[in-house]
């Protein structure tokens, strides 16, 4: 990253989005499932973040929530200077354009009736005005951006490979001119030759167009390849957001350790290393246990771990971390950003 | 064979055809392997690459129609499985043979109970009684890592996590002591933590139990942490095979030259851009007669186009047991 940092185009500060829980014959309101509880990043322009953690941990939950596809429970998300959240629906209906999303499943998010100038167009037609042959010629030229033949135009999905499919996908994201796109998951559903096309595209877009990309995933190597800064995400929170090469190189948090540990390399010397076994499962985010959420797994928990929850705060420049093993670091330099400190009587046990 | 009789299980030209509307589909072309005693083979390919309807045909497991195996032997011990009545093939799938499936979920049976779905292999197979089964039952649960078994076995497949399911899966897989475990991508529907659980938990049992396991996977990163042997498929057939450090470390084939290439790594400088594979792997409607991966090659020549090419060893021992590629090409025929 450079110095001379640029603007953060979308800033999200203590996102909180509760899924409620009814149960009986009354269905009363009994608890909540709190899928993401109080989340602060910001995305700077032009910059991918990465949003890495297992399944179950929010990362889906807040692209969503980024674009207001939920009413959240908590919190502000602005975006290029507005809190979406507290939008009007036709104020967020003229916002639309500037944030869009890619799905996970290509096959499930395109309408199977629909024809792919029909697919790419939807949104033209929607929110642009524009002659029938000014869209025609717009929608070959977004075919032609993501590498789809133009004699394609009038074929249906199920015509298209898994790998084509995602194309489309990320074409009719495109038509609108977005700055911001939020990625969930775009090449879990291909096989391994097909992911590299379609990031290769996404980095190529990047580059032409300006973009700025949440690249929602679980697959650290490949988050490794195209973000500039990644968060960790576990039960609902940030566990550690780091530059890339800090966090690829010696991760902080112990949840961060021990996933990128549980990572097989490709490599027969490297794949039988010693690694870090987290045992036991991940808690249910209805029953989020006490205190830092990940200490009934944690390697290198201490009693505070069980009581009280760890704020995310700067440890190192441009690293923070939401352990308690580092919030008694007297900290070098300030570059702002949320610094929230516990004074501990207690040693750390290293 | 070359070196002694001690594989279990000795596969020669499988050929498993699908009938289907547009067509018949060849699915799995002329696939040979072995797998000796003790040995993790593992098994990788793209989706449609015939891996797991190779592993599928060898048990009888794919309905017929549209399924269709043409041709070939599969020697388990000195039965060839695919001449025996479904009867004897019962006895076997189980028993002799466990197999794992990808997804835990949708292999257990939503309305029995975990236990009764652990003892029924033991009842069938082993003709134990209900009390000796529910004992073996817990010492497998056990044996899978699983805590406070004994109560367990009352719990329903939902009360269980994905990563205990496959545990159980495994459990079951296991219970009637088997020469041989086929796993088809056990840990792909598995978060990484919990996939690491379970590929330490194999290793483990592997030390303890020196059964033989093919491993299905398209991860190749998995493979390299766990596999002795690495068999790699496309379009049907076998490509490339190879011990596991020499197939990482010298590749011949340029399908898996540019599979290992195309992957981002963790460690190591950071590529600006990923190598790419152009183009789709390919859906065999005939006998294929020429490279099924011609069209993505990098190093293609009139011969890929004419013939379909045989394995051939790269070193001195028979193809099958050292390293072998089917490929025409050779770094010295490009010059050619």
């Amino acid at each position: 990253m450079l110095d001379a940092t640029p603007a953060p185009l979308v800033k999200v500060r203590g996102l909180k989005m509760y899924f409620p829980v009814y149960t009986g014959i009354l269905r009363r309101h009994t608890g909540d499932v709190k899928a993401v509880d109080g989340v602060s990043f910001d995305i700077l322009q032009g910059e991918t973040l990465g949003l890495v953690g297992e399944s179950g941990c929010g990362k889906s939950t807040v692209g969503r929530a980024l674009l207001r596809l939920y009413d959240l429970t908590g919190g502000s998300v602005e975006i290029d200077g507005e809190d979406i959240a507290k939008l009007s629906p036709e104020a967020l209906r003229k916002k639309r354009p500037t944030m869009q999303m890619v799905f996970q499943d290509p096959q499930a998010s395109l309408n199977p009736r629909m024809t792919l100038a029909q697919i790419v167009g939807e949104p033209l037609v929607e929110h642009a005005d524009l002659s029938a042959t000014d869209r025609d010629a717009r929608i070959h030229q977004l075919m032609d951006q993501v590498g789809l033949n133009r004699r394609f135009a009038n074929r249906f999905p199920h015509e298209f490979s898994g790998g084509q499919r995602q194309r489309i996908g990320i074409a009719r994201a495109l038509a609108l001119n977005p700055k911001f796109i939020v990625c969930d998951e775009p090449i879990t559903a291909l096989d391994v030759s097909i992911q590299a096309q379609v990031v290769n595209l996404l980095e190529d877009l990047q580059d032409r167009l300006g973009l700025t990309y949440l690249f929602i995933s679980h697959d650290l190597s490949m988050v490794r390849h195209i973000a500039d800064r990644v968060a960790v995400m576990y039960l609902g929170r940030i566990a550690e957001l780091s530059p890339r090469d800090a966090l690829y190189d010696r991760p902080l948090h112990p949840y961060a350790e021990a996933l990128l540990s549980a990572v097989n390399e490709p490599d027969p010397n490297l794949a039988r290393r010693e690694r870090i076994i987290l045992q036991g499962d991940v808690p249910s985010p209805a029953k989020p246990p006490k205190g830092c959420n990940f200490n009934t797994r944690c390697p290198r928990v201490m009693d505070i771990c069980r009581s009280v929850k760890p704020e995310l705060a700067q440890v190192e420049p441009g690293r923070l971390v939401a352990c308690h093993l580092y919030s008694n670091i007297p900290h070098a330099g300030s570059t702002g950003g949320p610094e929230v400190y516990e004074h501990l009587q207690q040693g750390v046990n290293t | 064979m070359p070196d002694g009789g001690d594989a279990v299980l000795d596969v020669r030209g499988l050929k498993t055809v699908f009938r289907t509307r547009g067509g018949e589909v060849h699915a799995v072309n002329s696939v040979s392997f072995h797998l000796k005693k003790g040995e993790l083979l593992g098994v990788v390919g793209e989706s449609g690459s015939g891996k797991s309807v190779t592993m599928m045909s060898l048990i009888g497991l794919l309905p017929s129609p549209p399924a269709d195996v043409r041709a070939g032997t599969v020697m388990l011990g000195n039965r060839d499985l695919l001449k025996i009545s479904p009867d004897e093939l019962r006895d076997v799938r189980g028993a002799k043979i466990g197999f794992v499936f990808q997804d835990p979920m949708t292999s257990l049976n939503p309305v029995f109970t975990v236990g009764s779905q652990i003892m029924e292999p033991l009842i069938r197979h082993l003709g134990l009684t209900k009390d000796q089964a529910r004992s073996r039952a817990i010492d497998l649960l056990e044996l899978v890592g699983i805590s406070d078994a004994a109560n367990r076995l009352q719990s329903f497949p939902h009360q269980y996590s994905g990563g205990m399911r496959q545990r159980v899966m495994i459990a079951i897989a296991l219970s009637c002591d088997p020469d041989v475990l086929i796993a088809d991508e056990p840990t792909t529907a598995l978060d990484v933590t919990i996939q690491a659980q379970i590929l330490e938990l194999v290793k483990g049992l592997r030390q303890k139990l020196g059964m033989a396991i093919i491993w299905i996977t398209h991860d190749l990163g998995v493979i390299a942490g766990i596999a002795d042997r690495v068999m790699v498929m496309y379009g049907g057939q076998v490509v490339e095979q190879a011990p596991v450090k020499e197939l990482f470390a010298h590749p011949q084939h340029p399908y898996t030259r540019a599979l290992l290439k195309t992957i981002p790594s963790l460690t190591g400088t950071r590529a600006a851009r990923l190598q790419v594979i152009e183009g789709q792997p390919p859906i065999m409607m005939a006998e294929p007669a020429s490279c099924p991966f011609c069209d993505r090659c990098a190093h293609v020549f009139d011969r890929c186009r004419r013939e379909n090419p045989v394995r051939r060893g790269i070193d001195t021992r028979p193809v099958g047991y050292g390293h072998d590629v089917a490929c025409h090409w050779t770094p010295e025929a490009a010059v050619a």
